[in-house]
């Protein structure tokens, strides 16, 4: 085991995925020299040179396009998208020609295809630099969704996202990126996707949520314990696909869910979840499933209004309380 | 002058695209034949002038125009009408139709049903030609309506920046759906964006086979060379309406028959052939004959396939290894 930061977890992932495969190869803006905004390719240029990790220009279309008609070619590109939010100017790439290619062309294109980046709140980025986006990539069929809260996710649903023969889309949160976990040596080590963690077991409430919800369910967990409340933190680790085995299981137990995230509460994927809890468990709830995300409101700059925007620890705790009517 | 065998087979292929498409009329006039269907009726010269120089290991982005470029580039008939009818026996299981169509096993990294959407496609294909370290290159076709697409721009900087093999052809039929090209296009050459890039550009009458064919050949030379990407217009005209239900209220009838009588890619290619004696008139009316029965068998093979099975819908949304 190593201690390292979610970042770093990223970087040496992807180091080992170029050593053991040479059809692997990074590109994006600023990979090279600076190793991205947040470093996660920071010096892989000195090991496999610039052949391999790519400068690009600001083109998004270009060369998510370009990493799609590659991985058609025969190559496993892994693009970064310096934020997410800049997905919406390759938006077409992404989701009339990434996500439907293997599809309308009848199975006969394997896409071994990672899009990578970062979003999320925490550093003052404001509305077009701190959305969460991945709601609307789990509303479009055809492109996995991966979202790792920690240092030993990352580098293990990196590994599989890499090893996938279909497009993936990893989120990562920017506010992560120097969280500290323990990460295996081996460099084999892959999480398998639809593998939902539970990252505390509790009797009372399930709490679903992902990236840094996570942090924050735990947080509110915390709380809870005080109150003499059980909550079960439950991390999916990856949207499509989605572990709902673990979630309704959960369910049964504890006969109420809360599910958080910084994505927009309006159409977000936790209303997608309760929804389907509701299908498949409705007579072992015993509150109606609350979901909680960002309020319908761009993300503002100021510190103060940002955080107003997206749910708070306590608003997570709020919720929890109301589905055992102690509000 | 171009070789006997290769001025046969572009002869060939051009006769299977016009039979192909003139089919497709018919067929969806008799209500065979549903969704959008763009013909490519009279621009055969450039797909088979510049797909006779590819081999499976070349690649090609195409467009919803894309039928020409599909048979050019190795699609057999039969298969690619099953498609454009939705059967199960077509290219992409029915779920292309017309405008996704390709053969992938060919190098055909698809028909693309958004304006410029492809380009980018190549320009991968390009890239991973150069990592392979392979003598290959990769073409995308569309038209004049792409090149004002923020794609055109971005792609064609990204393949010099890198000095991919990328040939890039604008298929310049002279309408982007109705609107002429003099009324979208700051140029009047759209071939004259290259020096914008640092590329060579270079424009062709696209209804002579064997100028298209010439200038894909100084395209294709310097991509092998590693001089990186070309930007070839080929200007040309659509006999038929930028889809099959278009009312045509933007040209005069005369304007088309003009370029049908005097300016068709077949007919002019047939007098280079002959004129060249590279074969005679009878062996050209046999390479028609045997188009047209290929086109009849495919037909029978279309009308014939049984439809794709619903229960199979969901198939192939992700690879299941």
């Amino acid at each position: 085991m190593a201690l390292l930061t979610y970042a770093q977890a990223i970087n040496r992932t992807l180091a080992e995925e170029m050593r053991r495969d040479e059809k692997v190869f990074v590109m994006g803006e600023d990979v090279e020299k600076l190793g991205g905004v947040f470093g996660c390719t920071r010096d892989l240029y000195k090991e496999f040179g610039t052949d391999r990790v790519r400068n690009t220009p600001i083109s998004e279309s270009a060369f998510v396009g370009a990493a799609l008609g590659a991985a058609c070619a025969g190559m496993r590109p892994v693009a970064e998208l310096m934020y997410w939010d800049f997905a919406f100017v390759c938006a077409d790439q992404l989701f009339n020609q990434v996500a439907k290619t293997r599809y309308v062309f009848g199975g006969n294109a394997k896409i071994p295809l990672v899009i990578r980046s970062q979003q999320g709140t925490g550093r003052g980025n404001a509305a077009t630099h701190s959305q969460s986006v991945e709601s609307i990539f789990v509303h479009m069929p055809g492109l996995k969704v991966v979202c790792p809260s920690t240092a030993e996710d990352a580098a293990g649903l990196l590994r599989t996202a890499i090893r996938d023969d279909n497009p993936v889309c990893f989120f990562e949160h920017k506010a992560l990126y120097l969280s500290k976990g323990e990460v295996p040596d081996d460099p084999e080590f892959a999480i398998p996707f639809g593998k939902a963690r539970i990252r505390r077991e509790g009797s009372d409430v399930t709490i679903v949520a992902n990236l840094l919800y996570v942090n924050k369910a735990l947080e509110a967990a915390e709380i809870l314990e005080k109150e003499g409340i059980s909550a079960e933190v439950i991390d999916p680790r990856t949207l499509v696909p989605f572990d709902y085995d673990t979630v309704i299981n959960s369910v049964k137990k504890t006969g109420r869910i809360v599910i958080a995230h910084e994505a927009h509460r309006n159409n977000g994927w936790s209303t997608e979840v309760a929804s389907r809890v509701c299908e498949q468990a409705f007579r072992y709830l015993d509150a109606s499933p609350i979901c909680l995300g960002a309020k319908a409101c761009p993300l503002p700059f100021n510190l103060g209004l940002e955080q107003a925007v997206i749910p708070s620890v306590d608003e997570i705790v709020a919720a929890c309380r109301k589905t055992l009517y102690k509000d | 002058m171009i070789k006997k065998e290769t001025a046969l087979w572009i002869y060939r292929k051009m006769n299977e695209i016009r039979d192909f498409e003139e089919t497709a009329w018919t067929l969806f006039t008799q209500n065979k034949l549903r969704g959008s269907v763009h013909l490519y009726t009279g621009e055969e010269a450039i797909a088979a002038g510049v797909c006779s120089q590819l081999s499976d290991e070349d690649y090609i982005t195409s467009t919803h125009r894309g039928h020409g470029h599909c048979i050019a580039k190795g699609a057999s008939l039969d298969r690619a009408l099953a498609e454009l009818m939705g059967k199960a026996t077509g290219y992409c299981k029915g779920r292309s139709g017309s405008m996704h169509i390709a053969d992938f096993k060919k190098g055909n990294l698809g028909a693309n049903a958004i304006v410029g959407g492809g380009i980018p496609i190549a320009v991968g294909g390009g890239l991973a030609i150069q990592m392979q370290k392979r003598k290959n290159v990769s073409v995308s076709f569309f038209g004049d309506g792409a090149s004002n697409q923020g794609t055109f721009h971005e792609s064609i900087n990204l393949a010099a920046v890198w000095k991919l093999p990328v040939i890039f052809i604008c298929e310049n039929n002279q309408f982007g759906l109705t609107v002429p090209t003099w009324q979208s296009t700051s140029v009047e050459n759209i071939a004259d964006r290259a020096k914008g890039y640092g590329i060579a550009g270079e424009v062709v009458d696209g209804n002579d086979a064997v100028a298209v064919y010439e200038a894909f050949e100084r395209a294709k030379k310097r991509a092998l060379a590693g001089e990186g990407p070309t930007l070839l217009e080929c200007k040309t005209y659509r006999w038929r309406g930028h889809w099959t239900g278009d009312p045509e209220v933007y040209r005069s009838r005369e304007e088309v028959e003009d370029w049908k009588t005097n300016r068709d890619p077949i007919k002019l290619f047939a007098e280079y052939i002959k004129k060249n004696k590279l074969a005679s008139a009878a062996t050209l009316k046999k390479i028609q004959d045997e188009a047209a029965a290929e086109m009849a068998k495919a037909v029978e093979f279309a009308e014939n396939s049984p439809q794709p099975d619903p229960a199979h819908v969901t198939d192939d949304v992700f690879f299941e290894g």
